[in-house]
């Protein structure tokens, strides 16, 4: 970077371009993992009905919790937002806790989330109990892989924001993050629908 | 304790096969030879700062293409394999287990790990190039989708001496290929193999449309485009479309091998056509991914040795998207006898075929680029005319295949195995062969040999015919894929003993290739001047050959459609160059910026195949391992802020001067 | 070279040709001896003819440019680099093939419907059902009516509507008789439904078409057709000579395994939709039903599972 500063204006232009590449990159990679969850609600909707005499998921989910979790997933993606404000304030001491707040949403989050898994289990549905149960833990437990994912990146972030403070990269690697944020909570709004409250109902 | 080694290698090793035992030694015997020479000439430290880390776009490109071309000897002596084995009845050559194991690694390699990485190998070396640009979008990402296809390709192969080949065909079925039909590791080999790069050619199709729609120098709006460059954005977004699909239908069956889920098994609910379905919702495309590409190159190759403009570039367009498009939408069309009724059979019998007409479209517009041209016929010209009736018939055969009542009778017979390999050999095949003849210059600074590849043209085109046409009678004889014997009073061993003899031509064909690489390498001189076939159209042969590492010394400023043509022309017509392009021309040089090679992605992918091997085996260790070797490499990555640097002025000088030396 | 090239290509076009309408006995695809496996090669050949329409004179246009535009000193051709686009031109090809696909998929739609397999085959003489089991690797032939089995052939009377109901034991697999018609998969948990019919007698090969692991090779059958007489006089001659099919007979027949031609005089209960139902648990829904609803409703398989 300090060789970059050195030279001319049009290198800087190189790196704001850098950042752009980057940032519509990641839309594409988005668009990808539409798809992805796109198949997995699929696969999900063709299995639904085959439970194999087993429990169904109106038996043993407790909607309370899942309710809970999903006010604590909008609310980080919330706070990832009030984090992107304070970076465009410049002010860093705002971004990081705001950032940390929503990673520490993220993992009770998953907290609550594993902990349902282990109810289930407990409850006799296993993954391998029928199809049904293979679609919903796939489906389910590929959205939490994605928040976990989420929560370490989002700590690697901070770490480089306490270092580095905001710059283009880090700027660009906030923006990229908040964006992979709101994306997993708009899944989980389908999720949340179309397993959860369309079972119970 | 000796025993205990003894059970772990008898069932860790493929033991009891000759064929089998030979290869295992041979590749010990390679790896010895390589690991000495590498030491003896000390070249690890080049091999590791040149190659292995290497980020540019050229080199990763020729990795790519070395890699297709072993996979390709591989794929072919499975071919020739199975070909000796059914040129007699009952022969007792290959046992049904080895024949099964045999067809399944040959459809996977070939499409997967032959014409994939010649497809991106092709994408790498051109794209930045005809674009004008000094590298792909994300030079490291470009890397690791290399390297992570190798891991990929290699775990897979792996699986031949180790384990056991997967032997339930190349799309593997269930509930064949689930854990009560296959309960060897054959099968989780092809799963993480090709999980594994596929997540590689995922990331190279985001690569690509990234760089084509973002890094176009100056002047070249999407109209301006090359045709080659639109067919890789054709097939770049089909990637982006299809492969999250196989992902997930990989990682489902994998879940049912290894936890026991229910996706796909009889039981329990599973439901296994789902797999076809989800299958073939990536598989179709698939094919256009790897077909659109073929049909850029043709446009170039065909204007380029016509001397003149591609003929209908709208349309090319047009129908190159439309492709891209309705091949989302044909999936159904690979299994109509499952019986899902008149209604579903109707529409996937239509959509199929309204592929055929910008199919047939971009044909005619071939055929008019090349009316009142002026055509000469070097190698890559050669390839581009034999594919063109070539494709009519396995086109109009898959119009055939497409009449939904009458694939009943085709289904799986081995009127389908002409058709798809007329497609893929007379299409995708002689398509990345003209373009690798064509572009080879561009890559090394010399050309091949022509005799040599006009020996080698004329074989794989008589064997093509001789190997393929007896096939599709065959099928209408009622003979079967997939069946490793039959018996004599079928009839159908006279057709069986042509196809072979032809098979064996294609690999006479194959070795004069290979012998004209080395002649070529050993004898011909080399011409580093841009241009080497003297009429190049597009920016890739405005600059040396092989192309300086930043590729452009100053980016070009694009006014034409064939822009390098039109400056030739305007040259001999002694005009001037417009205001724009003189003033991009006069600027002086500026320091370059550069990414910076990395090792990460050659390690990253290596904790992938420690992973992928260790959900084989199920051995927990060694997936945690890996999976943790991934993460760290990714941090690592991520905390690495020193990833760039800047050529400056002066070495951009010396390496331009010394260009213009070579040229001259 | 490139003109050699092109007659080498024409003439194996032509042989391909010769091929199709060239009805050997070999080609039984091409040798109908019933209405589906005839109706069939019309269309095939229809199609056949559709396609050569235009594939022909893009050989013969391709020939002719690629040797009339060859560059050569003193050709008398005109060349002409700039000339890139003729509306007219570019809709007259886009037009050629979209009749052409508009004429062929009419066609298709048409016969997709008359030939769609469930769809019973019209005749004065009753449909006989006959089962079908595919077993690793081995056919199961079971008749509800006259209540015997056979593995790895058939038996049946000329002239007369065949319904088979189709199953899997596990693997999918592929039922064919290309002189008598079209395939149709056999799958775990469903019975579909092939009509076909013969209307000449002879012995005709059968084989499975879709790969089921080791012994798929061994999948093949033959289905003889013969007269109503001889039909009837073979079931009473496996119903008294042949033994019975035990339970354990079933066990051994599931085992993996290639197996010989046989004969039963009987079969277990309801054996078919046992094996077809084996791994659907009770009150199940979803794919599995929706096939079975779609049947013809005198053999409504979910009825019968309730034993």
């Amino acid at each position: 970077m300090a060789q970059a500063h050195s030279h001319s204006h049009s290198h800087d232009h190189g790196h704001h371009d850098q950042e752009s590449l980057k940032q519509f990159g990641f839309w594409l990679f988005m668009i990808t993992d539409v798809i992805l969850f796109a198949t997995l609600f699929a696969t999900f909707i063709v299995l639904r009905d085959n439970t194999a005499s087993g429990p169904v998921g109106a038996d043993l989910i407790e909607m309370n919790g899942i309710i809970i979790s999903t006010f604590i997933l909008l609310t980080s993606s919330f706070t990832s937002g009030l984090a992107l404000l304070s970076m465009n304030k410049g002010d860093k001491r705002g971004l990081i806790l705001w950032l940390a707040v929503s990673a520490l949403l993220g993992l009770s989050f998953i907290y609550l989330e594993v902990n349902e898994f282990i109810h289930l289990v407990h409850e006799g549905a296993k993954i391998s109990t029928s199809a049904y149960w293979s679609a919903f833990y796939t489906l389910v437990g590929t959205h939490g892989l994605h928040v976990s994912i989420g929560i370490v990146w989002m700590t690697a972030i901070i770490i480089q924001l306490a270092k580095r403070g905001i710059t283009p990269v880090t700027k660009r690697k906030v923006n990229i993050i908040s964006l992979y944020w709101h994306f997993l909570d708009a899944v989980w709004i389908f999720v949340f629908s179309l397993v959860y409250l369309m079972e119970v109902m | 304790m000796l025993d205990t080694v003894k059970e772990f290698a008898s069932e860790f090793f493929v033991t009891g096969d000759p064929l089998i035992l030979g290869a295992q030694v041979s590749i010990a015997l390679a790896l010895v030879a390589i690991v000495f020479v590498l030491t003896y000439f000390k070249k690890w430290r080049w091999l590791w700062t040149e190659w292995l880390t290497t980020v540019d776009h050229k080199k990763i490109g020729i990795m790519y293409i070395i890699c297709s071309i072993l996979m390709l000897f591989r794929g072919g002596v499975d071919a020739l394999l199975m070909r000796v084995q059914l040129a007699v009845p009952n022969l007792e050559f290959l046992h049904a287990d080895h024949y099964n194991a045999i067809f399944t690694t040959h459809g996977v390699i070939m499409i997967l790990f032959m014409a994939m990485p010649l497809m991106f190998g092709l994408f790498n070396i051109i794209v930045p190039l005809q674009l004008g640009a000094r590298d792909v979008a994300f030079p490291f990402l470009n890397s690791l989708s290399f390297w992570l296809f190798f891991a990929g390709a290699m775990l897979f192969n792996l699986s031949f001496v180790i384990g056991g080949s997967p032997d339930a065909g190349w799309l593997a079925y269930p509930p064949l290929s689930g854990i009560e039909g296959s309960p060897g590791v054959g099968q989780d080999f092809y799963i993480w193999g090709i999980q594994i790069s596929g997540i590689g050619s995922l990331a190279s199709g985001i690569n690509f449309v990234v760089t084509i729609l973002k890094m176009r120098a100056p002047g070249m709006k999407l109209m301006k485009m090359p045709m080659f460059s639109w067919s890789v954005l054709a097939s770049s977004v089909t990637i982006m479309f299809a492969f999250p699909i196989l992902t997930v239908t990989l990682f489902l069956l994998f879940l049912d091998r290894y936890l026991g889920a229910h996706f796909f098994t009889v039981d329990a609910g599973g439901n296994p056509m789902m797999y076809l379905n989800l299958i073939w919702m990536w598989g179709h495309p698939e094919v256009y991914i790897v077909i659109l590409p073929a049909f850029g190159i043709f446009s170039e190759v065909v204007a380029t040795f016509s001397k003149k403009k591609i003929f209908g570039y709208k349309s090319m367009v047009f129908a190159l998207m439309s492709i891209s498009f309705f091949s989302f939408f044909t999936w159904a069309h690979h299994f109509f006898t499952m019986g899902s009724g008149a209604n579903v059979n109707a529409f996937f019998a239509v959509t199929t075929m309204i592929i055929a007409i910008p199919t047939g479209v971009k044909v005619f517009n071939w055929l008019f680029t090349m009316y009142r041209g002026k055509l000469s016929f070097p190698t890559p010209m050669l390839w581009a005319v034999a594919f063109i009736p070539c494709f009519v018939v396995g086109g109009m055969t898959g119009v055939m295949l497409s009449v939904a009542p009458a694939d009943f009778q085709f289904h799986n017979s081995y009127f389908l195995i002409a058709h798809f390999h007329q497609v893929l050999i007379g299409g995708v095949v002689f398509g990345y062969f003209a373009g690798l003849y064509y572009w080879w210059p561009k890559m090394f600074g010399f050309k091949l040999h022509e005799g040599l590849g006009k020996w080698a043209f004329w074989f794989w085109n008589i064997g093509f015919y001789v190997c393929f046409m007896p096939q599709y009678a065959l099928g209408l004889m009622g003979m079967t894929r997939r069946f490793n014997e039959y018996n004599f009073d079928m009839g159908w061993q006279p057709l069986n003993v042509v196809s072979t003899v032809g098979a064996f031509l294609m690999g006479i064909a194959f070795i004069f290739q290979v012998w004209q690489i080395a002649h070529s390498i050993r004898f011909l001189k080399k011409d580093n001047s841009g241009d080497n076939w003297g009429q190049g159209r597009t920016l890739e042969w405005s600059t040396a050959s092989p192309a300086p590492f930043y590729n452009f010394a100053r980016i070009p400023q694009v006014v034409a459609q064939d822009d390098w043509w039109e400056k030739q022309q305007r040259r001999e017509r002694g005009e001037a160059e417009p205001a724009e392009v003189a003033a991009a021309e006069a600027a002086p040089l500026e320091p370059i910026h550069m990414p910076k090679n990395s090792g990460i992605p050659i390690i990253m992918s290596g904790f992938w195949f420690l992973a992928g091997f260790g959900f084989v085996w199920d051995w927990k260790w060694m997936i945690v391992l890996g999976l943790a070797g991934v993460a760290v490499t990714m941090l690592a990555r991520s905390f690495n802020y020193n990833d760039d640097y800047y050529v400056p002025v002066e070495e951009i000088e010396r390496i331009e001067a010394a260009a213009a030396r070579g040229a001259n | 070279m490139r003109p050699v090239f092109r007659k080498l290509s024409a003439l194996l076009s032509v042989a391909f040709l010769l091929v199709l309408s060239g009805c050997s006995e070999q080609y039984l695809v091409l040798d109908p001896k019933g209405p589906i496996a005839s109706a069939q090669k019309d269309l095939i050949l229809i199609t056949a003819l559709i396609c050569a329409v235009i594939a022909i004179p893009v050989f013969a246009i391709t020939a002719v440019i690629v040797w009339r535009y060859r560059d050569r000193p003193n050709r008398k051709a005109s060349y002409k680099p700039e000339w890139e686009h003729s509306t007219k031109l570019e809709l007259t090809w886009w037009g050629i093939p979209i009749i052409a696909i508009a004429i062929l998929a009419i066609v298709t739609v048409n016969y997709t419907y008359k030939l769609e397999p469930s769809v019973a085959i019209e005749s004065e003489k009753e449909p006989i059902e006959i089962q079908v089991t595919s077993l690793d690797w081995k056919w199961l032939f079971t008749y509800p009516e006259q209540g015997i089995a056979t593995v790895n052939y058939f038996k049946m009377p000329v002239d007369t509507p065949v319904r088979f109901k189709l199953t899997s034991d596990m693997t999918m697999n592929s039922f064919w008789i290309p002189n008598l018609g079209g395939q149709l998969y056999t799958m775990s948990g469903m019975a579909m439904t092939l009509h076909l019919m013969a209307d000449e007698e002879g012995s005709y090969y059968g084989s499975g078409a879709n790969f089921t692991g080791l012994h798929f090779a061994q999948m093949t059958f033959t289905a003889d057709v013969t007269s109503q007489d001889e039909f009837d006089a073979w079931v009473n001659e496996v119903k008294t000579t042949e033994e019975e099919l035990t339970e354990a007979g079933v066990e051994q027949l599931k085992m993996k395994g290639s197996h010989q031609v046989a004969q039963y005089s009987s079969f277990p209960d309801n054996l078919f939709y046992d094996i077809m139902l084996q791994y659907v648990e009770e009150g199940e829904t979803g794919a599995h039903a929706h096939h079975m609803s779609s049947e013809d409703s005198g053999q409504d398989a979910s009825s019968e599972h309730n034993h």
